[in-house]
């Protein structure tokens, strides 16, 4: 009984790690090429739910809405790139932070203008609404295992775009040099909108994703940004790698940590103060985490430029 | 602008408007005019504080509502304590609740001041983006702590059912606690006027300027740094402990990384590292909220516009615009 | 023999698979002018960052009045009485001239928790600076901002910040670069004269700033030395000459 709970909370923390893959990656991407902070990603996050669960709503099938969430995110990363970003490159890093910042208080208005205050709901596919056995006979939720499967699915075909196509070898290249890339003739304007469109368009299927657990709703992004921060500090900023082993340790550190704190607590408390303490506990573990790993590694697990 | 238009003369004019405004809003029976006065003048203090660490430190911390909210929970549970009775603690040593300000005032600065310590200890051993995120980080994680621990309200906040006391006024009149409030900022705002040109302010500046050459002169750009934030987070602890009085509730939301970024924005309204930056920011901010809050429910879209107009086109902020370049030496 | 101030020891640095610091030894006697030569790339800005504390060597001995200083970071050294002038002018550049000078002098002085006085109404300080501009005949531009002086102002800068220091030794990278046949005829005769205060290592380009001032000469290649000696001794070193073919030895 206890074992299959671990399980499961096992699997919700390779869950958890996986959504975060996908916003950290894009953070890391755009950092690392661009040299750009993002703050406005979580904005595009809570778009791409927005749209799946509006379209998906009116369309009636969720796989509709989720490519248009990603078409969304994506033409919305462009726009907002060629209009506002791209006069932010040449910037120091407060000007980008209030910049994006300023984009944030904009998207979060505008959204609220559209759909209103009331948090939108979504349903997962017919097909994956119900649970799975999983070998041991164990129940699992078909659609957190499918999440799990399409984040894993997404970051192989991440690691291959960047080491296999042409894209990729730019942004290797523009991760390493900046200027070196533009002297040798690559466009870089458009590669800058197109890592940053890439960028949206994983954090927009994060949040399309997500909105079928959770309900979608304005601010639905900060949190799950802050928590990407935290990923790419530890796994090193510019590196997917890097996002990817650290955001499944976070993944499950914080997963995990919520389920057995308050448990082993409850051994040398009594139940409600353990619950109160060990959640409190459990909320500021990540943070632990990364202050230790700075402590040891000040540029993270992987740094990209070592 | 003409030559005349000094910054000192500038900041001169600008003490008086704020506090000629309440004055004569008090005189014309506006009560709620005093009341959102105050509003600015203690959202300034937080400001000036940020300001210490980032426009003279270069040190671009996203966690100063951390500050803020140590700072006004300082103030929420000893007042809440006094309130009810009960002390803090009775072993190993006993505490008992107050409602003095003065103590409280302490309490806070002590605390923040702490916390300031730890989280500039470890996050300046990191600089640029790492540096933004790891401050951003920390204040998330007091903010989580402070809306999961659940003896002090959790995420419904704290009330303090009575404004604390200062000796000789009534603090629940609107224009008394406003000339405290404005008698604080006042003098934070001459100690850092003289620190900016003292020993110390100078060391900073250089430091923000040239790590590598104070290093080579053999100060230590780590302790000059943390320092500053330090100070920094201690007077943004004492506008928190301002705040907690002025709206007699604290709450989580005083944490909030958006609290961090609108104090950023005070600072860019106003004009970075210019000494009252934040004390024009601040009031700009309150203005736009109550003027366009009344229009709209989403006026913080247009603040997001005209925050992003600002750092687009106009970086050096109101104070830029009026007075020019800042001068140094 | 007088026991030399800074001597080096079996000095190596490498990054990777390129040998920038190859077993360097050297040393400093006090009264002298010690110039390092040699092509570019052969190492001597790494030399001089190894010996600064910059950056930290991977194996060899460096000591400098008598103590062993390969394991203190840059900032310690320089409080021991190890100053640096930058190849490339490394200043505070919203400060005036007086103002870094100053600000060198408040360093020298370790004095960082001052919170009232105005460094503007420092007489004490004030007066070293003006000192220092004096003998690098920067004095009639002390109120200007640094972004605003030229090129040879600021190497000028940079060496009456050193000044201020009143260190032991001065460890000077290129301090001609830039300086035009005034301005260097001027700074070689400064630096004729600054050697009794304390002993110069010197990294230059400018040869007859070299075999005009130098009391010895060691000439780095790829990381070694390969010669050392008097100023005819290197002029008429074989290896010298053909490290330097086809440099413009000027």
């Amino acid at each position: 009984m206890i074992s299959a709970l671990f399980f499961e909370q096992l699997l919700n923390g390779l869950q958890l790690g996986v959504m975060l893959f996908l916003m950290a990656a894009g953070l890391t991407l755009i950092f690392g090429v661009m040299g750009l902070i993002n703050l406005a990603h979580g904005s595009l996050f809570m778009v791409g739910g927005f749209v799946c669960a509006a379209v998906a709503a009116w369309t009636g099938s969720f796989w509709i809405g989720l490519i248009a969430s990603l078409a969304a995110a994506a033409a919305l990363g462009a726009l907002v790139e060629i209009v506002v970003i791209r006069r932010l490159y040449d910037r120091d890093h407060l000007d980008q932070v209030l910049a994006t910042f300023a984009l944030v208080l904009m998207f979060s208005e505008g959204v609220r203008f559209v759909f209103g205050s009331f948090p939108l709901y979504l349903d997962p596919p017919a097909f994956l609404s119900g649970p799975v056995t999983l070998p041991g006979g164990m129940l699992y939720p078909a659609y957190r295992l499918a999440i799990i499967i399409a984040g894993l699915i997404v970051a192989a075909g991440l690691g291959l775009l960047i080491s296999r196509t042409r894209l990729g070898m730019q942004i290797r290249a523009g991760e390493a040099d900046r200027e070196m890339i533009a002297a040798l003739g690559v466009d870089i304007r458009f590669l800058y909108t197109v890592v940053f469109a890439l960028g949206a368009a994983l954090a927009g299927l994060a949040g399309a994703l997500i909105g079928a657990i959770q309900s979608v709703q304005i601010g639905m992004g900060e949190p799950v940004l802050i928590l990407a921060f935290v990923v790419i500090v530890i796994g090193g900023i510019g590196s997917i790698k890097g996002a990817l082993v650290a955001a499944l340790i976070v993944g499950l550190v914080d997963t995990m940590g919520r389920f057995l704190l308050p448990t082993l607590l409850a051994g040398v408390m009594e139940a409600s103060a353990a619950r109160g303490v060990g959640s409190a506990l459990a909320s500021m573990l990540i943070y632990l985490l990364m202050a230790i790993v700075l402590v040891f590694k000040p540029k993270g697990l992987f740094p990209a430029n070592a | 602008m003409p030559e005349f238009v000094t910054e000192h003369r500038l900041n001169i004019v600008l003490a008086l408007i704020l506090l000629g405004g309440p004055l004569i809003a008090h005189f014309a029976d506006e009560p709620f005019l005093v009341t959102l006065a105050t509003r600015a003048t203690i959202l300034a203090l937080a400001g000036v504080g940020l300001n210490i660490a980032l426009g003279l430190g270069g040190l671009v911390s996203f966690g100063h509502a951390a500050f803020f909210g140590l700072g006004g929970y300082a103030v929420g549970i000893l007042a809440s304590h006094h309130q009810n009775y009960e002390p803090l603690m009775t072993a190993p040593f006993l505490i008992n609740g107050t409602n003095q300000m003065l103590v409280l005032w302490l309490v806070a600065i002590v605390v923040s001041g702490l916390a300031a310590l730890v989280i500039g200890a470890l996050s300046l051993r990191t600089s640029g983006v790492y540096f933004i995120m790891i401050t951003l980080a920390f204040a998330q994680m007091i903010y989580y702590f402070a809306i999961s621990w659940p003896a002090y309200g959790g995420e419904d906040g704290l009330s303090i059912y009575v404004r604390n006391a200062f000796p000789g006024l009534n603090t629940l009149r609107p224009l008394d606690f406003f000339l405290l409030c404005y008698a604080v900022l006042i003098v934070v705002l001459v100690a850092q006027w003289k620190m900016t040109g003292a020993r110390f302010g100078v060391a900073l500046q250089a430091v923000r300027q040239n790590e590598g050459r104070v290093a080579a002169l053999g100060l230590s750009p780590y302790r000059i740094r943390l320092a500053a934030f330090v100070l920094s987070g201690m007077v943004t602890g004492l506008a928190g402990a301002l705040y907690a009085d002025l709206n007699r509730f604290v709450s989580p939301s005083m944490m909030s990384w958006h609290l961090s970024g609108e104090i950023m924005v005070f600072i860019i309204l106003g004009g970075v590292a210019r000494l009252f930056g934040p004390v024009v920011g601040a009031c700009l901010f309150v203005l736009f909220e109550h003027v366009f809050g009344s229009f709209t429910d989403h006026w913080q879209f247009f603040l997001g516009a005209a925050l992003l107009a600002v750092v687009l086109f106009a970086r050096g902020g109101f104070i830029g615009l009026v007075a020019g370049r800042a001068r140094h030496d | 023999m007088t026991e030399p101030v800074l001597s080096l020891s079996g000095l190596s640095k490498s990054f990777g698979a390129l040998k920038v610091t190859d077993g360097v030894e050297l040393d400093l006697r006090p009264g002298e002018i010690h110039a390092l030569i040699g092509p570019n790339g052969a190492g001597k800005s790494s030399l001089i960052k190894l010996v600064a504390g910059e950056l930290a060597a991977d194996a060899g001995s460096i000591r400098f009045d008598g103590h062993e200083i390969s394991e203190l970071d840059q900032t310690a050294r320089a409080r021991l009485g190890l100053t640096r002038t930058f190849q490339v002018s490394s200043l505070i550049p919203e400060f005036s001239a007086r103002g870094n000078v100053m600000f060198a002098a408040q360093a020298r002085r370790r004095s960082v928790f001052g919170f009232f006085r105005q460094v503007a109404r420092d007489k004490e300080l004030i007066g070293e600076a003006m000192e220092a501009l004096e003998r690098v005949g920067l004095a009639d531009r002390a109120g200007v901002r640094v972004s605003e002086l030229s090129h040879g102002e600021k190497r000028l800068l940079e060496i009456a910040m050193a000044l201020a220091m009143r260190p032991r030794i001065f460890l000077m990278d290129e301090p001609m670069a830039g300086l035009g046949h005034e301005g260097s005829a001027k700074l070689i005769d400064f630096l004729d004269r600054l050697r009794t205060e304390a002993p110069i290592l010197l990294i230059e380009h400018d040869m007859d700033a070299v075999f005009q001032l130098a009391d010895r000469i060691s000439v780095l290649v790829a990381g070694k030395i390969i010669a050392r000696g008097k100023a005819d001794d290197i002029r008429n070193h074989a290896e010298v000459r053909t490290a330097y073919l086809g440099e413009d030895a000027a």
